[in-house]
């Protein structure tokens, strides 16, 4: 401090201290994060059920797969099969991502959290960011290993895919992307609902309940429901092929990212004005 | 320091906080006194930034708390101690909050010190006692060794030794020149503890005076007296202007207006005799029912003070 202000009384080494920043925040964040059992038991579902459904899977499919039809074995899809244990392993992800930050208001804690980082987009930032890389080298480690268990157990029985080939590195990495959004999606559900009850029944809703209903809906409805739903949308980028009425990969992540970007800016905008 | 201006809070049509001011100065303690629901924890969390102030303003040491650079570092709050996850352990709790504001990891270790949880540290918070809550509520406030402790009702759940502990505690601080403001709805509470007094009852400011100030000006004194000659006396004393009630008994009369001492000397200049002559001091708890009596929000049925 180089500006002389008039001495203020209490003890004079506060004098050495320094602003909070950012990177506190983070620290912050991450020591909540690793100190509840919860997120050791969420992240162990994503990864053992990820890794052993997208295996059980694939070992039925590739059974299958010689007594399948000709239009089945054309668009046979052995990245997609070994993927398949993710569809249930995201679930784990939400809840996590809600939990993250309703327990806080369910507890209290949100209170002593805003008491010590007053700023509270800070709060949400570093919470989205911290979620979002831990998820992020979780889903890799998962997709990964599923594809690898899943193309091991689908060769010999089927034809199966190799990183090399075209879209099958996009579309297994892709698979931590999509769990990028999905994870800040649900740190924003829960900052926006603050009751986890609510926050995780509307994350189902987004993942299965909507889309289950839009499949029963006439084709002249369904089928821009399926393009442009946020989740089904963003999740083209782990798909390998594409299919009628669905977006291209980065284009489909990338509406899912916008509706994420308008749920997290709604969360923000009501978590500074709300009285915590 | 910490400024209200003007403070207002309103929730629909319930105004729980109405235009209060105040300045809460370092180096005493300010005892935040109120019943329940005078809007003590209302000010409290807007002093803090939980709670935006429907209108007028709240600043700690000139500034309002979410523009502080380091707010734990400059202001410590106990405000629930139960404002806690119970899954996460004594010492993550503060290493935690300890982090948000880049205090040093070894300070959690000599907060837990400080506040005797050292052997519990590893433990889930939510085994813990009210009083073990408490105390780790009262460690996060003094993790960032603040200018300015906020304690909402410390001493609830605590055993006599842990209230000894905090009033000591407090004690010290504003001794060290800092601001300390401690609500409680207990006047006995506050006399012990608080140098200044900041009284509230239906979110207005009633009283902002000195803990003796306070005692002197509320405290209403009255004489007992027994005699055989109850009636006599009752008369003597009311010709010289003095208040009279009936006592408990039949020989027993409560004066007001005089003290023991004039009672005693207008009994023997009139040949009365005296069985008990006491002088009798209202308590502090009876002077602050005395002056919250019109602003208690919830009051059992029929009861009558």
């Amino acid at each position: 401090m180089t500006d002389v202000t008039i001495a203020r009384t209490g003890p004079d080494h506060r004098a050495a201290f320094r602003a909070a920043t950012f990177g506190d925040a983070l620290r912050s964040e991450w020591t909540k994060l690793r100190s509840v059992r919860s997120t050791f038991w969420a992240l162990t579902v994503t990864v053992v059920v990820g890794i052993a459904l997208g295996a059980l899977i694939s070992v039925a499919a590739a059974h299958g797969y010689a007594k399948s039809s000709v239009s089945e074995k054309l668009s046979w899809d052995p990245t997609g099969v070994s993927q398949s244990g993710m569809l249930i392993a995201q679930l784990a992800i939400a809840v996590l991502g809600v939990l993250y930050i309703s327990s806080e208001y369910s507890s209290g804690m949100i209170r002593t959290s805003l008491i010590a980082v007053p700023k509270r987009g800070r709060v949400l930032a570093a919470k989205s960011l911290v979620f979002a890389v831990v998820t992020f080298v979780v889903g890799e480690v998962t997709c990964f290993a599923a594809f690898f268990a899943g193309q091991a157990l689908i060769s010999g029985h089927a034809p199966h895919a190799a990183l090399g080939d075209p879209g099958v590195a996009r579309a297994v990495a892709g698979g931590g992307l999509y769990l990028i959004a999905l994870a800040v999606l649900s740190v924003a559900a829960g900052a926006l609902l603050r009751h986890p009850a609510a926050a995780i029944a509307a994350m189902i809703a987004v993942l299965f309940v909507l889309p289950g209903i839009a499949q029963a809906l006439p084709d002249s409805w369904r089928n821009p429901v399926t393009e442009f739903w946020p989740t089904q949308a963003g999740s083209q980028i782990t798909s390998v092929h594409i299919a009628a009425h669905t977006l291209q990969p980065w284009p489909g992540f990338g509406v899912m990212c916008l509706f994420v970007a308008i749920v997290y800016a709604i969360a923000w905008t009501l978590l500074d004005r709300r009285d915590a | 320091m910490i400024e209200a201006r003007g403070l207002v809070k309103r929730y629909g049509s319930t105004v729980a906080v109405n235009d209060l001011s105040f300045s809460i100065r370092p180096g005493v303690v300010t005892g935040f006194l109120g019943p329940n629901g005078a809007g003590k924890t209302t000010t409290m969390r807007m002093i803090l930034g939980l709670d935006a102030p429907t209108q007028g303003s709240v600043t700690v040491d000139g500034r309002s708390y979410r523009d502080l650079p380091a707010p734990m570092r400059e202001v410590g709050a106990l405000l629930d101690a139960k404002a806690l996850q119970g899954g996460r352990r004594a010492r993550d709790h503060l290493l935690c909050l300890a982090q948000s504001n880049g205090i040093p990891r070894s300070r959690v270790d000599e907060v837990l010190r400080t506040v005797g949880l050292e052997d519990v540290a590893r433990r889930r918070a939510k085994g813990f006692s009210m009083g073990m809550g408490q105390r780790l509520g009262i460690a996060s406030a003094l993790l960032g060794d603040p200018a300015v402790l906020i304690f909402d009702e410390p001493v609830n759940g605590l055993d006599p030794d842990g209230i000894h502990w905090v009033r000591t505690l407090m004690r010290a601080q504003a001794a060290e020149g800092r601001t300390v403001l401690v609500s409680s709805h207990l006047m006995s509470e506050m006399a012990l503890t608080a140098d200044h007094l900041l009284v509230i009852g239906k979110g207005r400011l009633i009283a902002d005076t000195s803990v003796d100030e306070f005692v002197r000006s509320s405290s209403q004194q009255s004489v007992h007296v027994r005699s055989p000659q109850v009636a006599e006396l009752a008369a003597r004393c009311r010709q010289a202007g003095a208040g009279v009630q009936a006592g408990t008994g039949p020989d027993v009369i409560e004066i007001t207006g005089m003290d023991s001492a004039e009672v005693g000397k207008l009994a023997a200049a009139h040949g009365i005799t005296l069985f008990e002559l006491i002088p009798v001091r209202a308590s502090l708890e009876e002077a602050f029912m005395e002056l919250t009596r019109d602003s208690v929000e919830y009051q059992a049925a029929g009861a009558t003070r």
